[in-house]
């Protein structure tokens, strides 16, 4: 069984600053993280690679430097890393997105080995949309398990899975039969640290790109072509820039009271 | 009246071969190892070699020191008469009384006196270590049995000459012997010959007991210690050795044959005195580590595992594993704040600190296992190069109420080094203000790199996250390059010495001025006038950061600067300059929690207190972090910490 884990590179949104003019994002220079969610899913995919002695394939859509991050993840112990990579992929939206990945995941599927299951992050920093993941299900027709924090059983022989979802307040236990794709939470794993002769390794190791003459898609279905959604406009909202209040430093105590009395006048401390 | 020669001779002659063969088996160990090169400067490597072993000098230092001065000088002064005294077993004629008298007098007397003076020692050795050891596991049978053997020595030297003078052999040279000369007027002349031959199989066995055990022993010392003086590491112990990276190799030591040669001498020259884990702050808190039993469970760890290793087997005792006799555990590889109080009182010059910092390596990069609290923190160090991950953007925060200038390659004459804590830590952004007003007042030519500055990567170094450090550290080096950075202030004794110390080992020669020796130099100098004494701060009281102190000797500038802001010297605690006690901060500790024993800060804090101070002075944010949460632990609401760049704002700005 082999076990496909999608994981994006994002801009490190932390170090993303709002262009006071243009009021868009400035990505110049912000260095490129693999999205956190997705270093949980690549977790559980090697982790399930630990315990059953799974092959994992790590995959990503991006432009050509997308290849870091896939060296990160050879890093941490994936057996293939494949970058899907085109011009006629460019200016995808979640759906253009999903028929590429889906594509790709068909073609190991196919030529590799059976997929049984898809793991991805709940959403990305950047775009947020959490749909990816549900649409390569419903192309691909796995079940789809979203929001998973916890694998409470994995039977490869019944090809069945159990999962922990977690919702507002609450988990619920659901069980699907495989093929399955899951979306995963931050709560499921503590991602581990790579090895330094893995890394070394994976600096000297392959990366496989493949364009579109290997997945030979349709390109009304892909790119900017298949992408029935545009963004006509990027802006941050107004925020009313807050005051500081007292000194911290030099007078603390005075500081935590003026506080609590400036919650405590605008009722925002529930008594 | 004559031993039998022959049975002395075989018995000579097989403890020889035994003695030879035990130091074979172990020297050998050493000899194979990993190679490190400690064959450079020979002649100033024989001083530290005369100044250290011969004359004792880091022996001495501790007021008991003396006590082995004299055993070991005896040992040597009696290497002439236990010479003899093997020669003559096996050629009878040999003998030192064919000399003539004017010499042998006085050699007589020497002999005599020295021996006598053994004893001495010997008996106050054995009557420490019962009434009050170094360390209570000091208390070994080993330690009394080597003691009483070279009480037997000593007692049978004077039998064996007492007897002859009995019997008329040594009458011309009775009286040069203040001690066998007196015993001899106690043996009555009818024993004389059975007391001679008493003492001297009993001088024979003592002597041959002596050397066959000396190789399986601690004692191993006597012949270790010595070529360990002599390859020292000449300059401070202050930083690592580098690691290449290329695909193939191992990195750091999880199996004791890692180890260099140079590391292995090292733990067979561990005298177990005791002294680096009475100054060991993880040790003294109540922690797992101890030094010596580091160095000593890497010996026994090289003899249990000596035959696989040389069979090219997998050890069988690992060297990282349960803290069990032979192996090191976790928790105390951990447990280093790698303060270098060890190695600054090792007499015999142990680099115990580097050895902690290979099993670090060991487990960071070979096994990618270490504490929790650690991942975020090698993460954020990756990807933001700062220990909170907070995004390069906020460096320049703390000026953002000044008028700062980036520095300008050619123009600006010093880079101000911010560092992590100075640029985001919100106490030490304080310091960092003070600082730059400073600078400015006394009209230094200074910038900064703004969010273009890195960590300077020291507590990943210090983790044992090498392989991080290193790239970190070629950044580094290339934009100082790039940008033509040669004087560097820095206000963090960390990023002090890994600039200046670290980054030479990357070719980068760098002025690096810590602020306090910059802003003793401007206060002396006249360039900074002092508007007032800073009497408002009460008696003050001063710290010595272990990598500004032990690990790179500065240790008055931080006193003169306080001295000269405030009008008088600050007290000083009970453990100061080189024999100060760390913070808790360094070696990485500063990002980890400390589950067992006392906390180590707060030991401190109280040491402080006890100098009844209302100002704690520090010259690094990690103590001034440190005592911070110590001070609020111990609730002393009205004792503050300064940096001591603060100290003189008050003199100079207030
Ligand atoms: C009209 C439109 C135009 C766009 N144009 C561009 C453009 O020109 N350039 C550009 O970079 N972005 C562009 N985007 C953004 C891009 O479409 C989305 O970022 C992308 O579709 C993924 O959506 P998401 O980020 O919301 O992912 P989510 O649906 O939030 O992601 C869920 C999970 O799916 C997986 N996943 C998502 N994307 C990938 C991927 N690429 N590779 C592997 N796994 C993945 C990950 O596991 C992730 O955690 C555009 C978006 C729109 C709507
Ligand atoms: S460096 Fe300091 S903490 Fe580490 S072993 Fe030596 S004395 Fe102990
Ligand atoms: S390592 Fe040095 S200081 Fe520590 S016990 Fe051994 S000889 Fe003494």
């Amino acid at each position: 069984m082999l076990i496909v884990a999608c994981i994006k590179q994002v801009p490190d949104t932390t170090q993303v600053q709002i262009d006071p003019v243009t009021n868009t994002l400035v990505r110049e220079g912000i260095p490129f993280i693999v999205n956190p969610y997705d270093t949980h899913a690549l977790e559980e995919a090697l982790r399930l690679k630990d315990r059953f002695g799974c092959a994992v394939a790590a995959i990503s859509m991006g432009p050509p430097n997308a290849e870091g991050t896939l060296r990160k993840a050879l890093a941490l112990g994936v057996d293939r890393a494949i970058l899907l990579s085109d011009r006629v992929f460019g200016g995808a939206d979640t759906l253009a997105t999903s028929n590429v990945l889906s594509a790709a995941i068909n073609k190991l599927h196919h030529e590799c080995d059976e997929v049984g299951l898809v793991l991805c992050g709940k959403q990305t920093i950047d775009g947020d949309t959490a749909q990816v993941g549900p649409g390569i299900a419903s192309r691909l027709g796995f079940q789809q398990l979203t929001l998973v924090d916890r694998i409470v059983e994995l039977d490869t022989t019944g090809r069945r899975i159990r999962v922990s979802r977690k919702l507002e307040g609450r988990h619920e236990i659901v069980e699907a039969p495989l093929p399955a794709m899951l979306t995963v939470v931050r709560e499921l794993n503590r991602p581990r640290y790579p090895r330094v002769p893995m890394r070394l390794a994976a600096s000297d190791a392959t990366v496989e790109v493949w364009n579109n003459q290997v997945l030979k898609l349709d390109e009304q279905s892909i790119g900017l072509k298949g992408s029935p959604t545009w963004v006509s406009k990027i802006f941050s909202p107004e925020r009313a820039k807050g005051e500081i209040l007292g000194d911290g430093y030099a007078d603390p105590d005075g500081a935590a009271r003026l506080l609590i009395n400036t919650l405590l006048s605008k009722d925002m401390l529930p008594l | 009246m004559s031993p039998n020669h022959t049975v002395f001779t075989v018995l000579l002659v097989a403890s020889f071969l035994f003695f030879a063969w035990g130091c074979w088996r172990r020297l050998s160990l050493i000899t194979l190892r990993t190679p490190e090169d400690r064959f450079d400067s020979i002649g100033h490597r024989v001083g530290e070699m005369l100044k250290f072993a011969f004359a004792q000098k880091r022996v001495l230092a501790k007021p008991f020191g003396i006590n082995h001065f004299i055993i070991f000088w005896s040992f040597i002064i009696l290497l002439i008469a236990n010479i003899e005294f093997m020669l003559h077993g096996v050629c009878p004629w040999f003998s030192l009384t064919k000399l003539p008298d004017g010499l042998l007098r006085p050699l007589l007397l020497v002999l005599d006196i020295v021996s006598l003076l053994a004893l001495a020692s010997v008996v106050i050795a054995a009557i420490r270590r019962l009434v009050s050891p170094p360390y209570p596991e000091a208390r070994t049978i080993e330690a009394f049995f080597i003691l009483s053997l070279i009480g037997i020595l000593m007692l049978a030297y004077f039998g064996i000459n007492a007897a002859r003078v009995v019997n008329g052999e040594m009458v011309s040279v009775f009286a040069w012997m203040p001690v066998s000369g007196r015993l001899a007027l106690l043996i009555p002349a009818t024993s004389a010959g059975s007391v001679y031959l008493i003492a001297w199989w009993a001088h024979a066995f003592a002597l041959l007991a002596f050397m066959c055990y000396l190789p399986y022993s601690k004692h191993m010392h006597i012949l270790t210690a010595i070529p360990n003086c002599f390859f020292r590491r000449l300059e401070k112990p202050n930083t690592q050795a580098r690691e290449e990276f290329v695909s193939g190799k191992s990195f750091g030591v999880g199996q004791v044959d890692r180890y260099s040669w140079k590391d292995l001498l090292d733990s067979f020259s561990c005298t177990e005195c005791g002294r680096c884990q009475q100054v060991c702050p993880a040790s003294i808190t109540g922690k797992p580590l101890n030094p010596r039993a580091v160095v000593h469970d890497i010996k026994v760890n090289l003899l249990e595992n000596a035959s696989r290793l040389a069979a090219g087997e997998k050890p069988a005792l690992p060297l990282i594993g349960d803290g069990g006799e032979g192996s090191v555990s976790e928790e105390s590889i951990w447990a280093c704040t790698t303060c270098g109080a060890c190695m600054e009182a090792c007499p015999v010059f142990i680099e115990q600190m580097p050895k902690i910092i290979n099993l670090r390596r060991h487990l960071v990069e070979e096994e990618a296992h270490f504490p929790e609290e650690l991942l975020n923190l090698f993460e954020n160090m990756e990807g933001r190069s700062n220990p909170w991950g907070i995004a390069p953007s906020e460096r320049t925060k703390w000026c953002s109420q000044m008028d700062v200038k980036p520095f300008e390659q050619g123009s600006t004459e010093y880079l101000l080094y911010v560092g992590c804590a100075g640029s985001f830590d919100s106490r030490s952004k304080h310091v960092s203000v003070a600082l730059a007003q400073l600078l400015d007042k006394a009209g230094i030519s200074w910038g900064i790199l703004g969010k273009d500055e890195k960590c300077c990567g020291d507590s990943v170094r210090r983790l044992g996250n090498e392989f991080v450090f290193d790239r970190m550290a070629r950044e580094n080096v290339a934009m100082f390059r790039e940008k033509g950075v040669t004087k560097v202030i820095t206000q963090c004794p960390h990023c002090f010495t890994t600039l200046k110390n670290d980054y030479r080992q990357y070719g980068l020669e760098l002025e690096v001025i810590h602020h306090s020796e910059l802003l003793r130099n401007l206060v002396q100098d006249g360039n900074l006038k002092l508007n007032k004494t800073a009497s408002g701060l009460g008696t003050t009281v001063v710290h010595d950061s272990c990598y500004l102190g032990r690990h790179n000797d500065l240790y008055d500038a931080p006193r003169e600067l306080i001295e000269a802001a405030t009008g008088t010297a600050p007290a000083e605690m009970e453990r100061n300059r080189a024999n100060a006690f760390c913070c808790g901060a360094g070696g990485g500790r500063m990002w980890m929690e400390e589950h067992s024993g006392e906390r180590i800060n707060l030991t401190r804090v109280k040491e402080a207190l006890e100098e009844k101070a209302d100002t704690i002075c520090v010259a690094c944010p990690y103590c001034l972090t440190m005592f911070g949460d110590g001070l609020k632990d111990v609730k002393a609401d009205n004792v503050r910490v300064l940096d001591v760049a603060e100290v003189l704002a008050e003199a100079v700005l207030r």
